[in-house]
């Protein structure tokens, strides 16, 4: 992802300067520029020069976009399940038990995310872990997540949902894998006292 | 010899003026003259904007410290759905249509419109829409859903007050006015041109402008039918929407965004056609790859409508159309790139010259291109994962907006603002203006890409302090205040402009397009007579062209019956082949949308019974609308001067009115296309189907409906083919409403018994719509013939007179076509729905 990012940031600064100085030399030094036809201006400019960017752009996004997708996996991944409603998030495990505006993970593994709604829209955004996925009624949707290591992630509700959309925000906690089953226990314990 | 010519023009100004002149006073509210209607939409949009303006200052002032307690997020999301929306739909869109019903007429040599009312009737629709929004916004109850109104925050259950309805209905009312824009536009450029000026010589403006209306046509449809399916949800409990009766809040996503995409570009191609326009004057060169940029223009209209997706790609999109519609938003910056090169190259082709609107060019150039990268940027899926709806996508939205739009606009308000004035602007403002302008709008939206790599989401009312966003907030808040700084001190030079300002002679930039070839401020008849165009249209010579015309040396130079007169021409070939007589001054379009904005307040606050009386009214109103069209008798070939004649446009093939039936027809296809989808999708996608119940109907009462909908339009068929031959029209009209009737009666028979209840399932409730919308459009149809019957009754129609039964011929046809593929879809569902039942 960061990869990405900073292939577009110099690939978007480099652009810009090229725009940049082709205009000013337009301007001052218009002999110069006048040697290259309209024909040779259009053709360069407007067809080859951004068909060559868009498609290395478009096959790189694409590649990355492959390996950030929920797809499939030989050992399926731990599921955890997200419930959005106006304005909390309550998680849900494959165990009993639930947790509110705590959600807690395995680190060092994936993890798919089943995120759902019980009444409008929502979005479900870790900024630190992936990119987000909607909370849309009467569908079903999956992002999967990894954190690295142990620790806090913030996590907020990117789509606009009412009065309290400010305020939606949650925490992903993720444990050490030999700690996580107790780590959760404690947690049920704590959300049902 | 000169003598006795100036004797003559100004003896033809006169003629002309007191034909085509609006008095002062009560009937001014009675204009329908392009010039004062295109300035008094320039001058409400700059209004809204203020507005709009002055609401996102609140919004920095809210968002500039963490924490802050100015104002609770039930103000704050008021705030900033109504700055959207006024930006959106009452400055942008209205801004544009301003400039081109100012301009259009003048640039191509026509001395009016199309159809000159109806830009009145779109006027007051705009004003009184946008007045009910601000109302709204004053009385604390305006929309704050979010200016794209995503279900099912937008519905009943979670606005229950009038919140979501003032933006429904307000918006859809001055919707009347694009889609009356829209239709305008594309008729009065195909149709009513200058003699000689063929579609290849067009000024580039009017490519831009007649893409424009063209993507309005089928762009805006689809908002329509979302807004008046979402106020049917919100009414009567019709579950579009709800899944849990099989609908699906997607379905507003997609209908929203059907519209919103190409949006965007309807905002950003006229601005362009500015650019391509000033850009040439500038650079003391006609613009470069003029061929390649129609091109260009073309292609970014085809692409619009594919990436709307590019907005709903967090929905839970699957895979395929990911990939699909990132490569397609990719895509759309090719045809972009071609226009930036081909200004480039037309600069340094030229010898370019620097004044005012130069350097407003320069600042759309610097902060388009920035927000094109970063559009592309966004079509990276995996990208737009992380940063859709944070602060990035506001600085970009602003960018591409803001640069694509406001930029260029000045640049245009500051080019033609000497065309309206007659005066010049004096520098010592407009200067300092720009760098206000420059520097706040980067400061405020360049920090906001970092905001929101930094996780800020947007639409939040406040925000801890200590995440790293507090700085940036501010800069931004500051800038902000810095821009608005700017836009006062250009309002300043612009009063300034009409009080001080030097008056000049004629065309002060050195212009080659036929405005400039206009007195200015221009005369109520814009050209005493009409000029052959033998070239390019933008490389003309407007010093020499004017005093020709004014001479009344062109075409028409004279006045006839008090009519007036305009001509028009072949579409491609630009050859007159009719004279149009355009309506006179008249309280009709004021008194018209007075009726429908009863009917919108009557929805608004739930009178539903009640609303069917301005309904009525406005139905009447719009009859009365042709006690001033037509003929009488056949006038045949008239003199249209230089030798040449043309018959009036009732006698032609394709008068304007026809060719404006067909866009509206195209445009009302749209809609019912985008009914067609909503179905489909909600029947594939949406949870909770099959529905536990089908329409029950055998086949013989659709059958018997489709035949009487094809009937009617067959009999009206026959009425037409009767009239040229010479008469006998009027029984097959009437027999043609008589099938109608039948329609209408056997449609409401199957709505009654054999749908489920509508408010069941999203399933009845398309039913029920689909249905409904042929027995509405059979009910017009009714309406249509026994207007044609009435009009051959009282000697308006001959066989060279048969616009009135051609238009209605047109009705018929759609209505037959509509309505049959309507019962089709109501035959054919319960059968596909019941395999899908049979096989889960």
């Amino acid at each position: 992802m960061a990869t990405l990012w900073w292939i577009m940031f110099w690939g978007a600064a480099l652009l810009f300067a090229m725009v940049g100085a082709l205009y000013a030399l337009a301007w001052w030094r218009p002999a110069m520029m006048a040697r290259l036809s309209v024909g040779q201006w259009l053709v360069g400019g407007g067809l080859v020069m951004p068909i060559v960017v868009l498609t290395g752009l478009v096959t790189a996004a694409f590649v990355l976009g492959e390996r950030l997708i929920a797809r499939p996996l030989e050992d399926p991944p731990l599921r955890v399940y997200a419930q959005a409603h106006q304005w909390d998030w309550r998680f849900g495990y494959d165990d009993s038990g639930s947790t509110t505006r705590e959600l807690h993970i395995p680190a060092g593994q994936p993890v798919d995310v089943v995120v759902t709604t019980a009444d409008v829209i929502h979005s479900f955004w870790v900024p630190r872990l992936a990119g987000k996925i909607d909370a849309v009624p009467g569908h079903e949707n999956v992002v999967r997540i990894e954190a690295d290591r142990p620790g806090s992630y913030r996590g907020v509700c990117a789509e606009f949902c009412g009065n309290g959309h400010t305020t939606m925000r949650f925490t992903v906690v993720a444990h050490a894998p030999e700690d996580y089953d107790n780590a959760r226990e404690t947690a049920f314990a704590e959300a049902s006292r | 010899m000169s003598e006795t010519r100036n004797t003559d023009a100004v003896r033809l100004h006169r003629e002309l003026d007191e034909i085509w002149h609006t008095p002062r006073g009560l009937q001014r509210l009675a204009a329908v003259n392009h010039t004062i209607l295109g300035r008094r939409f320039i001058i409400a949009a700059f209004v809204f904007f203020s507005i709009g303006g002055i609401l996102s200052m609140l919004i920095r002032a809210q968002l500039a410290t963490p924490n802050t307690a100015f104002v609770g997020p039930e103000v704050y999301n008021q705030i900033f759905t109504m700055h959207g929306t006024v930006m959106m739909f009452l400055f942008a869109i209205p801004m544009f249509e301003g400039f081109a019903i100012y301009l259009l007429p003048k640039l191509l040599g026509a001395r009016d419109l199309a159809f000159p009312r109806l830009t009145a009737l779109g006027f007051y629709c705009y004003i009184f829409g946008g007045s009910i929004l601000i109302v709204a916004m004053l009385a604390g109850v305006a929309p704050d859903s979010g200016w794209f109104m995503y279900t099912p925050l937008s519905s009943s259950a979670y606005t229950p007050g009038i919140n979501a309805d003032v933006w429904l209905l307000g918006i859809t009312f001055v919707e009347i006015s694009a889609i009356s824009a829209a239709i305008e536009i594309t008729v009065t450029i195909l149709k009513m041109r200058a003699p000689g000026m063929s579609l290849d010589r067009m000024p580039i403006f009017a490519w831009y402008l007649l893409v424009t209306a063209g993507m309005m046509l089928i762009g805006f449809p689809p908002l329509i039918l979302g807004s008046i399916l979402l106020e049917l949800e919100r009414a009567f409990d019709l579950p579009f929407f709800d899944p849990t009766r099989g609908g699906d809040s997607l379905l507003w996503q997609h209908l929203f965004w059907l519209f919103g995409h190409p949006e965007v570009y309807i905002i950003f191609l006229p601005a362009a056609g500015a650019v391509s326009t000033i850009i040439p004057v500038f650079a003391q060169r006609e613009l470069m790859g003029y061929r390649a940029v129609i091109v260009a223009i073309i292609a970014v209209a085809f692409l619009s409508f594919g990436l709307w997706v590019h907005h709903m790609f967090t929905v839970g999109i699957p895979h395929l159309a990911l990939a699909f519609f990132s490569a397609a938003s990719a895509l759309v910056a090719i045809p972009t790139a071609v226009q930036i090169f081909a200004w480039l190259a037309t600069l340094a082709h030229g010898r370019p010259r620097f004044d005012v609107p130069m350097l407003y060019i320069f600042g759309f150039l610097f902060v388009f291109v920035l927000g094109g990268l970063t559009g592309v940027m966004l079509a990276m899926v995996p990208f737009n994962w992380q940063v859709h709806d944070s602060y990035f996508v506001v600085a970009h939205l602003h960018y591409v907006l803001v640069g694509g739009f406001v930029f260029p606009m000045l640049a245009a308000a500051y080019y033609w603002l000497p065309h309206v004035t007659g005066r010049l602007t004096m520098h010592k403002i407009s200067v300092p203006a720009f760098w206000l302008i420059f520097v706040g709008f980067n400061m405020t939206f360049f920090m906001m890409h970092l905001t929101g790599l930094r996780g800020m989401p947007r639409r939040v009312h406040t925000y801890p302090s200590g995440v790293g966003w507090d700085w940036l907030n501010l800069v931004s808040s500051i800038g902000g205040f810095i821009l608005t700084m700017g836009f006062a001190l250009i309002l300043i030079d612009v009063i300034l402009q009409f009080r001080f300002g030097k008056p000049y002679r004629r065309n002060p930039w050195g212009a080659r397009t036929l405005e400039w070839a206009q007195p200015n401020p221009p005369p109520s008849y814009n050209f005493a007579s009409l000029p052959l165009v033998d070239r390019r249209g933008d490389m003309l010579d407007p010093h020499e062209i004017g005093n020709e015309l004014a001479a009344g040396n062109g075409y028409l130079g004279f006045t006839r019956n008090g009519w007036q007169e305009t001509l028009g021409v072949d579409m491609t070939t630009g050859r007159p082949d009719q004279t149009i007589v355009l309506p006179n001054r008249t309280f009709l379009p004021l008194y018209t949308a007075i009726a429908i904005g009863t009917f919108v307040l009557c929805l608004l606050f739930k009178f539903y019974w009640l609303s069917l009386l301005p309904l009525a009214i406005t139905l009447v109103l719009c009859l009365a609308w042709t006690k001033v069209t037509g003929l009488r008798h056949d006038h045949g070939e008239l003199d249209i001067g230089n030798g040449m004649h043309a018959p009036p446009h009732y006698e032609a093939d394709g008068p304007p009115s026809w060719w404006g039936m067909v866009f509206l027809l195209a445009c009302n296809g749209t809609l019912y296309a985008s009914l067609i989808f909503a179905v489909f999708f909600l029947w594939l996608v949406a949870p909770g189907w099959p529905p536990a119940e089908l329409v029950k109907t055998g086949l013989v009462l659709p059958l018997m409906t489709a035949i009487a909908v094809i009937g009617a339009a067959l009999l009206s068929r026959m009425a037409v083919a009767a009239n040229a031959r010479g008469g006998g029209a009027l029984p097959l009209l009437l027999a043609s409403a008589g099938a109608h009737v039948v329609t209408v009666g056997l449609l409401v028979y199957l709505i009654a018994t054999a749908l489920p209840e509508p408010t069941s399932h999203a399933y009845a409730a398309t039913a029920f719509v689909t249905l409904a919308y042929t027995a509405l459009h059979c009910a017009l149809g009714i309406v249509f013939a026994l207007f044609g019957a009435w009009r051959a009754m009282t000697g308006f129609v001959s066989a060279r007179r048969s616009l009135d039964l051609r238009i209605g011929k047109l009705w018929h046809d759609y209505t037959a076509l509509t309505g049959v593929v309507g019962i089709a879809l109501i035959l054919v569902m319960p059968l596909v729905v019941a395999i899908q039942g049979a096989g889960q």
